[in-house]
């Protein structure tokens, strides 16, 4: 019988070489991965584990710390917390460790840094850890206690998943992204619907998708309840690997036989831009149907692990040159890392947005997660090409978030309501 | 364990409203246990209390969202002692595993209300409803998750492997 890509990977990387899904293993990890929200009570962890006896961390090398959510230092708890990351890179040496100014958005920098190569196990203590899917990794978000215990262990207990297999063919219209193929395939299945599965998003459209795109779609893998989301390494995977001179690791694919939970088509020709309404990621309904509720906005959002990524800032600037933010609202723009921040400078689009009337960031996850950087008032509504739109999760309880892709939501800048770029 | 029932019939409830992010600048579980659930209901923290509730009981996908650990933790500093509901988010589930908080898997909530007394026998794989006279039988953990369960989470697992 096949297997799947990620039973392939998974079985690679544990004692028991017959393993298939619905087998726990105990996983050796390539890399493990937390920011200044989780690693704090990992590294607690870690001292409780190693306490009695001389063990130090698995290998320096192999544990990335990036404080990326409430950096930089929003108040003197976050920086404290900050604090704790720093001293411990410091006492255990930790070669990754990226400082404010130095780093960015941990999902967008990762890849960036080739922290991350095909068929290798990542875990992240951060639930969009699922991210790296997209270069062919099995990567997955697992908690703070996981990470303490990998940074000790070099290994994660996981339960080998089930895939579910999605099928994309047709055309994408002009506006469309990978983006609101997620969201269109988030509302399909619902925000359970790949509870403890992996997404494996393949067919004609995906081989022709680009990286930024493919990273956005398993990014959000963790919204339909997925443990992973993944893409076979393909010509589009290998040129971006060797563009940034990163070394290709080991190539796995599912075989023809494979078992799947279950296989979804979904013909992409008639998917236009896709929006979220509040307060779930599946509350999904196209742009045109969202262009005649006439949402006016207060704020929108440009940037995150999802969409803040060089062409997701290209397509925005694409909207903004030119052309004013709506005066009733505000717009902010966040580079994913400082890389990315400077070659948006040099391309010019740092310099549209400014002269749009937006207001561009340092990276950061701040206003994602309500953390700083764009909080929402009571009944304030924004736009963002962040990943959820729960409740409160912006900023005042009654504030309402909805998600689009990058294009939609310099459009509804401009606009001062949810649209189409169709309409500007 | 005997407990009494605090229930809410929503499902996907997310670690935003479990513990929001404006919290997590401090890890202490005492201090982010006062804010548990208070997006949801206001006054969860203090009925818990009052009325000393000791099982949480939710519909689908409970604990969607973040990997944040601080969702578990405050709600097991809160004093709540385990988590029924037909499904959980898988990084919530395992965290809960992880930190030592049981939580069941189980579909027929209809049958349990807030101010119900339940016995849950979790060797046997039993939950009495004491106060309905019901029983119910639940799917025990697969064996690999007992033996973090039994060693009182990860940490202590993890020693064990160390030693």
């Amino acid at each position: 019988m096949g297997l799947t890509i990620t039973e392939k990977i998974l079985r690679d990387h544990c004692q028991n070489k017959k393993a298939v899904a619905g087998d726990f293993i105990m996983a050796e990890i390539d890399k493990c991965l937390a920011n200044d929200i989780t690693a704090p009570i990992a590294i607690e962890v870690f001292e409780k584990v190693v306490e009695d006896s001389k063990a130090e961390v698995f290998d320096s090398s192999k544990i990335i710390l990036i404080p990326d959510h409430f950096t930089p230092n929003k108040d003197v708890a976050s920086a404290a917390q900050c604090k704790i990351l720093r001293d411990f890179a410091t006492k255990y040496n930790i070669k990754n460790y990226f400082e404010v100014g130095r780093g960015g958005i941990e999902h967008c920098l990762i890849p960036e840094k080739g922290l991350v190569q095909p068929g290798e196990v990542f875990i992240g203590a951060d639930s969009h850890t699922c991210t790296y899917g997209a270069l062919g990794a099995f990567s997955t978000g697992v908690g703070s206690t996981d990470l303490g215990v990998a940074m000790a262990l070099g290994k994660c207990w996981l339960k080998i998943p089930e895939s579910i297999r999605f099928i994309y063919s047709g055309k994408l219209d002009e506006w469309v992204s990978g983006k609101d193929l997620i969201l269109y395939t988030i509302a399909k299945i619902g925000v359970d619907g790949a509870t403890y599965k992996a997404m494996e998003f393949t067919g004609e459209i995906i081989k022709n998708l680009p990286m930024a795109d493919r990273f956005t779609m398993c990014n959000m893998a963790i919204e339909a309840g997925g443990k992973s989301g993944i893409i076979e390494l393909d010509k589009i995977t290998t040129s971006y690997l060797e563009s940034s001179n990163q070394l290709k690791h080991s190539f796995y694919s599912s075989d023809k036989d494979a078992q799947y939970y279950d296989t979804i088509n979904i013909e992409c020709s008639n998917i236009e831009p896709q929006i979220a309404l509040p307060h779930s990621p599946d509350n999904v309904k196209p742009v045109s149907e969202v262009h005649n509720m006439k949402i006016e906005l207060d704020q929108v959002v440009i940037g995150s692990c999802t969409n803040g990524r060089l062409a997701d800032l290209k397509n925005a600037a694409r909207i903004l040159e030119n052309r004013k933010i709506n005066k009733k609202l505000r717009c902010i723009i966040i580079p994913g890392t400082q890389d990315i921040f400077l070659r948006a400078m040099e391309k010019g689009y740092i310099e549209s947005f400014i002269n749009a009337g937006a207001i561009v960031s340092t990276p950061t996850c701040g206003p994602c997660l309500g953390g700083h950087m764009g909080i929402l008032a009571e009944g304030e509504k924004a736009l963002s090409t962040t990943n959820r739109n729960f409740q409160g999760r912006m900023g005042h309880v009654n504030s309402e978030v909805y998600l689009s892709n990058p294009v939609v939501a310099a459009a509804s800048a401009i606009k001062g309501y949810i649209t189409s770029p169709e309409n500007i | 364990m005997i407990g009494k029932v605090i229930k809410y019939s929503l499902k996907n409830i997310n670690t935003d409203l479990i513990i929001p992010a404006r919290y997590l600048v401090n890890s202490d579980p005492d201090f982010l246990a006062q804010h548990c659930m208070e997006d949801l209901d206001r006054d969860f923290v203090e009925k818990v209390k009052k009325k000393n509730y000791q099982i949480l009981v939710a519909d689908s996908n409970f604990g969607c969202g973040s990997s944040r650990e601080q969702a578990p933790s405050a709600i097991k500093a809160s004093g709540i002692k385990c988590i029924i509901a037909p499904s959980f988010a898988r990084i919530f589930f395992r965290n809960a595993i992880n930190i030592g908080l049981p939580i069941i898997e189980f579909s027929d909530i209809g049958k349990l209300k807030t101010d119900d007394n339940l016995n849950i026998q979790f060797e046997e794989g039993l939950i009495k409803n004491t106060s309905t006279a019901e029983e119910f039988q639940i799917i025990k953990q697969p064996s690999f998750l007992q033996q973090i369960i039994l060693a009182g989470g990860l940490i202590n697992f993890a020693r064990k492997q160390i030693e």
